[in-house]
């Protein structure tokens, strides 16, 4: 009794701080100002991450020494960015002025005037012309830009190398097609009880966007162009849809446990008993950051039999409410902390230093841009971990065109999670049933959308 | 003036509860009820949008399997929820012996904070190593998949949130029954009522009010089941275990259309208000 109370008190005070609305989004003025200004930023890492907190912290000081008159102020809420804190933080006048936002909250974000336009402000980010084009363009909407991109990255297939050598796999030759997936995910489920051979997600959500992503890569689409009905009731979906069925129920190589929510998937890729997972490259450092896996233990290689990748990754956006001197000191943040080569997050030599996993090719956002090439040699000369195992995903993803996120993603998601979840709970799924299903719901609520 | 100040401290008191019920109580009601026919996005001032956000609620393809979820779940927990506890207090009122260990365990679900309970229940129905299915194992019964499908799932819920929410209404029970005058049942056992008799003419009777009350209770709080769904499956397999006021969430904070969510909030708190006010009547009668 007492949940469930509590929850409806707690949703409706969330929902009831809305009313709070503000005028216009404040235009920074175009030159300098010596005025005093504070500004807060999101993304210290937290306390039980001291050297990172630390290295953080050192570039808060030197920023500020180099900025006389702006005070940095950090936030260390995990992860940077929740949906479920987002919407009432920003109403409730808690939100950072300098705020991060993944890839897939995007469209969300700017069409509801979350996020500052700052167009007339990119000058602000120096290396701003050798951002991939294609990243900068996600964060923009007709033609007005609302964000920097930080992260940026396409998915490929993680796999567990040290599984791959117990079941007789050469893990220096990763699986290229659907069908060597298959083959490798049987034998490693062979090795014995509480091993899966390949982990996938079902709900929360999670499932659809991974169908989404494995729909991509097999060169299927969500939407038609026009974005006015489903597409993914194709031979791409239910080509999708039956590998998973037979892995799971002819192949038994998928475990018997339905995943929900990001962290379920990782915490098993962790435990090491997983051997392959649709992934982008920091799959690879979370599992080992954040998870306990052995680093030497995994590699990424590039998506099977891929035609295209969804696009994954992150931005840096302005608080709406912020004040044009606020404006300028985010922005001057967010181009000395994340777009500075040798400084920052990009500061590779200190990273190595203090134990982080350097190497992975987990941010393609500069591309072969002078300022992707610098930091890549960089990144290479200080790697402490073998970025030998990253190689076949290097090379295979500069050869994939990415792809975005389909509108209304995280609503399709949740119709998507309904055949995820069949397929891998019942051994009598009717693929053409769900796929036929899901897509009457999509164009349902595609109509409704307008 | 002087009935004033005899009664400061009384005012003093209603006028704390007052202030907590209209901050966090009252107002979000109406704040909930204005959202329910706005557009927002949080920043810029709200848009009149009419019956707009309900149609979007109507609309969404989970909204009648939320709602049928959500009777279901709600029928499901009135036969474990409503008719355990009470079996459960006749029991412990029988007792002679270890009546307050006994108690205290039947209590100590409630005192687990509900994360914590689920949590436990999700390690209990794990396919593999859980617990429930090593105990199949022992009696050579085939494992279930519980939470992982769409034919156990909700039931699986069910047998989660009565767990957690026993120990409360079998206390409640229990010191209704222990109100019944010992006379009742001295009279009936003369009249030579055996157990059950004594149960439908003594004690039913007897504690009809609170059964009433807590049937309404129930019904209101059940109806409202989150954390299990939102901690245990995700509102899956196959959406078995959407609920209502899950899919509030997912609206929200989700998708961040919180007026659909606010609507949705209206239609569900309209549907428990049925069931508040045929309460308080009986309520009423009963005192008449």
């Amino acid at each position: 009794m007492r949940r469930s109370t509590g929850l409806v008190l707690v949703t409706v005070l969330g929902l009831a701080a809305t009313a709070c609305g503000s005028g216009e989004p404040a235009a920074p003025a175009a030159g300098g100002s010596a005025q005093a200004v504070t500004i807060t930023v999101a993304c210290q890492p937290a306390k039980t991450a001291p050297k990172e907190r630390q290295a953080w912290d050192d570039d808060v000081a030197t920023f500020m020494k180099e900025h006389p008159g702006v005070t940095v102020k950090s936030t260390d809420q995990q992860p940077c960015f929740d949906p479920k804190t987002f919407g009432p933080k920003l109403a409730g006048g808690q939100m950072e002025t300098v705020f991060v936002v993944p890839v897939t909250n995007y469209n969300d974000v700017i069409s509801q005037g979350q996020a500052l336009d700052i167009t007339q402000h990119t000058g602000l980010v120096k290396n701003w012309n050798d951002l991939r084009t294609d990243a900068r363009e996600l964060v923009t909407k007709d033609g007005k830009v609302y964000g920097v991109p930080n992260v940026l990255y396409s998915v490929g297939l993680v796999y567990n190398r040290a599984l791959f050598t117990q079941a007789g796999l050469d893990p220096d030759n990763p699986p290229k097609t659907w069908a060597e997936v298959r083959d490798a995910a049987k034998k490693i489920a062979g090795l014995g009880p509480g091993y899966v051979g390949y982990g996938e997600y079902s709900g929360g959500n999670t499932g659809g966007w991974h169908f989404t992503q494995a729909i991509y890569g097999r060169g299927g689409d969500i939407l038609t162009p026009d974005n006015s009905k489903a597409a993914f009731n194709s031979p791409e979906g239910k080509a999708v849809l039956q590998t998973l069925h037979d892995m799971r129920w002819v192949d038994n190589s998928m475990g018997n446990k339905l995943l929900i929510g990001w962290e379920s998937l990782m915490v098993a890729m962790g435990g090491g008993k997983v051997g392959m997972m649709l992934g982008a490259p920091d799959v690879v450092t979370d599992v080992v950051t954040k998870f306990k896996g052995k680093v030497s233990d995994y590699g990424i290689t590039g998506f099977p039999e891929a035609k295209a990748s969804l696009s994954g990754g992150e931005a840096y956006m302005i608080n709406p409410k912020a004040t044009p001197e606020e404006v300028k000191a985010g922005l001057e943040w967010v181009d000395f902390r994340f777009n500075t080569v040798g400084k920052g997050r990009f500061d590779f030599a200190r990273g190595k230093a203090i134990g982080n996993p350097v190497g992975v090719p987990d941010n393609a956002v500069f591309g072969d841009s002078p300022t992707g090439q610098a930091l890549q040699a960089d990144r290479v000369k200080n790697a402490s971990l073998p970025v030998e195992n990253y190689q076949t995903y290097v090379d295979a993803a500069a050869t994939i065109p990415p792809k975005a996120e389909p509108a209304h993603a995280q609503e399709i998601y949740a119709v998507l999670d309904v055949p995820m979840s069949a397929v891998l709970s019942r051994k009598d799924a009717n693929i053409d049933e769900l796929l036929a299903d899901a897509e009457t719901k999509v164009n349902n609520l595609l109509a409704a959308k307008g | 003036m002087g009935v004033l100040r005899r009664n400061l401290t009384a005012y003093g008191f209603l006028c704390a509860a007052l202030f907590c019920f209209t901050v966090f109580a009252w107002y979000p009601m109406v704040r909930e009820f204005i959202l329910s026919f706005q557009k927002t996005d949080l920043i810029n001032s709200p848009e009149w949008v009419g019956l707009a956000n309900f149609r979007g609620a109507v609309q969404d393809p989970a909204f009648w399997e939320a709602w049928l979820n959500t009777v279901e779940f709600t029928f499901l927990a009135l036969l474990c929820g409503y008719a355990v506890p009470f079996v459960v207090a006749l029991v412990l009122n029988e007792l002679r012996h270890a009546r307050a260990y006994l108690r205290f365990v039947v209590y100590l679900p409630v005192m687990l904070p509900p994360i914590v309970a689920v949590l436990l229940f999700r390690w209990f129905y794990d396919p593999g190593p859980g617990l429930f299915n090593q105990i199949l194992d022992v009696f050579g019964v085939p494992p279930l998949a519980w939470l992982d499908s769409s034919s156990t799932a909700l039931i699986s819920l069910v047998l989660v949130a009565t767990w957690m929410n026993m120990g409360s209404a079998t206390l409640i029970y229990l010191a209704a029954l222990q109100n019944i005058p010992p006379e009742l049942y001295e009279a009936a056992e003369l009249d030579g009522a055996g157990v059950f008799r004594r149960i439908r003419h003594v004690t039913i009777p007897q504690t009809r009010l609170i059964l009433l009350l807590m049937l309404m209770l129930q019904i209101v709080a059940t109806m409202q089941v989150f954390i299990e769904p939102y901690m245990l499956t995700g509102g899956g397999p196959e959406n078995a275990t959407v609920t209502v006021a899950y899919l509030m969430y997912q609206f929200a904070f989700s998708q961040m259309n919180y007026g659909q969510a606010g609507a949705l909030g209206m239609m569900l708190m309209l549907v428990l208000l049925v069931f508040a006010a045929f309460q308080l009547r009986s309520t009423r009668e009963d005192a008449a």
